[in-house]
């Protein structure tokens, strides 16, 4: 008898609505975002966007706190117990690592989300001097001797794998699939690299206020912030004939938001970035939308270029393995002088 | 009499000569040592300055009362307010033991106290994450009980007082060991309790030494950045420091703010420098009257130290006696 009343009361309670649910309790929640660098401007503002969408339709207020670095180093740091209820990182590669090092989330997370559960994207691009003065139009341009090109270190930075992936994919269309081309073309790449910095937000400094370089290779996003914040007509985007689709991805972290509970607003967080709300303010920071309508909006924002993606390196455990872990090819292409 | 002053005014001029360099020699290494300062010292501080204010004060006002800007102030000042005190308590305690009494192990005492000055900050922090992180010894048992260490506030302050541990300890000993036990040794024989001996004895004589510890103490509690940059988890308005912060905002383009932020460290860091010069001129003073002392058995010990008063004029006793001070005095 008591068992029946018990099972109509959570039957009943199920059906509410979430809205009246929460008008009985709705407590203050704070969740944990941790990200990578150069995403702190668009969280910033989706956060706010995100909490008055929430506000509304649930009554709840709900803080959202930001920890941004390295992609790399963030993922080490959530492993070693930083209490994050969602991560927006640089790349898969990362993510994966929570659930290979630090079982914090199932092998398939990427699956849990549309479009790999990368809810926006970037690419790969130049950054040049004003009136481009080495006439770089393409990536054949950046192995000429006397270029110098600036691009952080891919044993470190997420970016300046993407970097590394998108110049090897140019190679490869270029050579007709010749590994070996594309090998020869790299290493002459990373031999016009006068340093190799950490980080995407290194590189920048390096270029721009202490004006090493003809070139910078880095995230679109990154050249397009860098633009406008210190450029002011000092410098000039160049878009690659061929680069690569770089896909950050965002997931809940299993472990930490099951056990604080937050599950349920942690996944409803993720799922407004790919609401129109959240793809405009997406796009306004310079991330690629996914949605088609906002991306017609902002399409002078965003040239199309021809876009090849991780999965023809094989995905990114592959690519890892084979070209930056220890002795892997970079490693073998490139001599520090 | 004329002659003889005469003789000992050139005699003098004779000795300055003969240990000074000429004028112009000087001069030349006055205005070397004053320009490597300019250059070194004084324009990076007027430099971060001059950016601070690039943009008009309304500017760096807004920079300082951002609230992830006052949460980082607050945390700083909490961090310094807990690890100062102990790091006091655990430097004196630990000169006490090591300047006053003989025990094995003394050695490996002076030596432990000096490793956080030997390994670097990042290890410092690294120390912490193997010990409290998920992947590290404590770190499953701690989630557990939902107790966080690393990434929160209590990780910081912990990074902070293993890297500030030494500066007081290092501080008292050397001058511990200059004054020597005598006094104490005599407080005690003359009936004073330990407390007593420690209170109106040893903290007189070590105060200003232990002024000075605690302001290079504070210093570096408050402008420490590896070690805390490692444990800290950089979640804005909760785990960041002001120098984490300064090196946030200046990554983030935002210029002026960094150097606003940047301001307060260094305000903060000139402050320490002009109470430093005070409590290092005070604690050169502390050590010459032992040993005007020594010599002149009717000075009168300063009014507040009575028992240490009875000891000084014993020990003098016995100094003119030419017999150690507790055998004069037995």
């Amino acid at each position: 008898m008591r068992r029946s009343i018990v099972a109509a009361l959570a039957a009943l309670t199920a059906a509410l609505p979430p809205g009246a649910a929460a008008q009985q309790a709705p407590k203050d929640v704070v969740l944990l975002n941790v990200s990578y660098d150069p995403t702190r401007e668009l969280y910033q503002d989706y956060n706010a966007a995100f909490a008055r969408y929430w506000k509304a339709k649930t009554g709840q207020s709900v803080t959202i706190r930001q920890s941004h670095g390295g992609s790399g180093k963030q993922a080490r740091s959530v492993i070693d117990g930083l209490q994050a209820d969602v991560v927006t990182l640089a790349l898969a590669y990362d993510v994966d690592a929570l659930a290979e090092r630090g079982r914090l989330i199932p092998r398939n997370w990427q699956t849990r989300l549309p479009d790999n559960s990368a809810p926006y994207t970037s690419t790969i691009v130049f950054l040049v001097r004003k009136g481009n003065p080495k006439r770089i139009r393409d990536w054949g341009d950046l192995v000429r001797p006397g270029v110098s090109v600036v691009t952080p270190n891919p044993k470190t930075s997420g970016g300046a794998r993407w970097n590394y992936l998108a110049a090897w994919g140019y190679a490869l269309r270029k050579f007709g699939g010749d590994e070996g081309k594309a090998q020869q073309f790299v290493a002459a790449l990373f031999r016009n690299v006068p340093v190799l910095d950490s980080g995407a937000r290194g590189a920048t400094t390096t270029f721009i206020e202490r004006g090493i370089g003809d070139v910078m290779i880095n995230w679109e996003n990154e050249a397009l912030l860098a633009m406008q914040e210190m450029g002011k007509g000092q410098y000039e985007i160049v878009m690659p004939s061929v680069s690569i689709l770089a896909e950050p991805p965002v997931t809940v972290v299993d472990r930490v938001a099951n056990k604080r509970g937050t599950r349920p607003i942690a996944e409803a967080y993720l799922h407004y970035l790919y609401s129109e709300e959240g793809q405009t303010i997406a796009a306004s920071h310079f991330y690629r939308p996914r949605m088609a309508s906002v991306a017609a909006k902002f399409a002078s924002r965003f040239p199309r270029i021809q876009l090849f993606d991780i999965r023809e390196f094989g995905g990114w455990q592959v690519a890892q393995k084979k070209h930056f872990d220890d002795g892997g090819i970079f490693d073998r292409l490139y001599q520090p002088r | 009499m004329h002659v003889v002053n005469i003789s000992r005014q050139s005699a003098s001029r004779q000795l300055r000569q003969a240990t000074t360099e000429p004028a112009a020699v000087r001069w030349l290494l006055v205005a070397v040592a004053l320009a490597f300062v300019g250059v070194f010292l004084v324009l990076p501080l007027v430099a971060v300055a001059a950016q601070a204010l690039k943009a008009g004060l309304g500017a760096f006002g807004a920079a300082i009362l951002d609230p992830d800007t006052l949460a980082a102030v607050r945390l700083t000042l909490l961090t310094a307010a807990i690890a100062v005190p102990l790091n006091v308590v655990f430097g004196v305690a630990a000169a006490w033991a090591i300047a006053r009494f003989e025990f094995t192990g003394r050695s490996l005492l002076i030596t432990l106290i000096d490793l956080p000055f030997a390994v670097s900050p990042v290890i410092a922090g690294l120390i912490y994450v193997l010990l409290f992180g998920m992947q590290g010894w404590l770190g499953p048992w701690l989630a557990d009980h939902d107790v966080a260490i690393i990434f929160a506030v209590p990780g910081i302050v912990l990074a902070t007082i293993f890297v500030t541990f030494p500066f007081v300890a290092r501080e008292l000993i050397p001058l511990m060991r200059a004054q020597g036990p005598e006094e104490e040794q005599a407080s005690v024989v003359l009936g004073a309790s330990g407390w007593q001996t420690f209170r109106y004895v040893t903290l007189p004589n070590v105060k200003w030494g232990l002024l000075y510890g605690v302001i290079i103490l504070n210093a570096r509690a408050m402008g420490e950045f590896g070690a805390v940059s490692v444990v800290s988890g950089h979640i804005r308005g909760l785990t960041n420091t002001i120098p984490l912060h300064v090196e946030i905002l200046y990554n983030e383009y935002q210029t002026t703010a960094a150097f606003a932020v940047a301001s307060i460290l260094t305000l903060l860091g000139l402050v320490t420098l002009v109470a430093k010069t005070i409590a290092d001129r005070k604690r050169a003073q502390s050590l010459v009257p032992l040993a005007a002392l020594a010599e002149d058995p009717a000075h009168s010990a300063p009014p507040h130290l009575d028992l240490a008063g009875h000891a000084l004029q014993a020990r003098s006793a016995g100094a003119a006696l030419g017999t150690p001070a507790q055998e004069a005095w037995a």
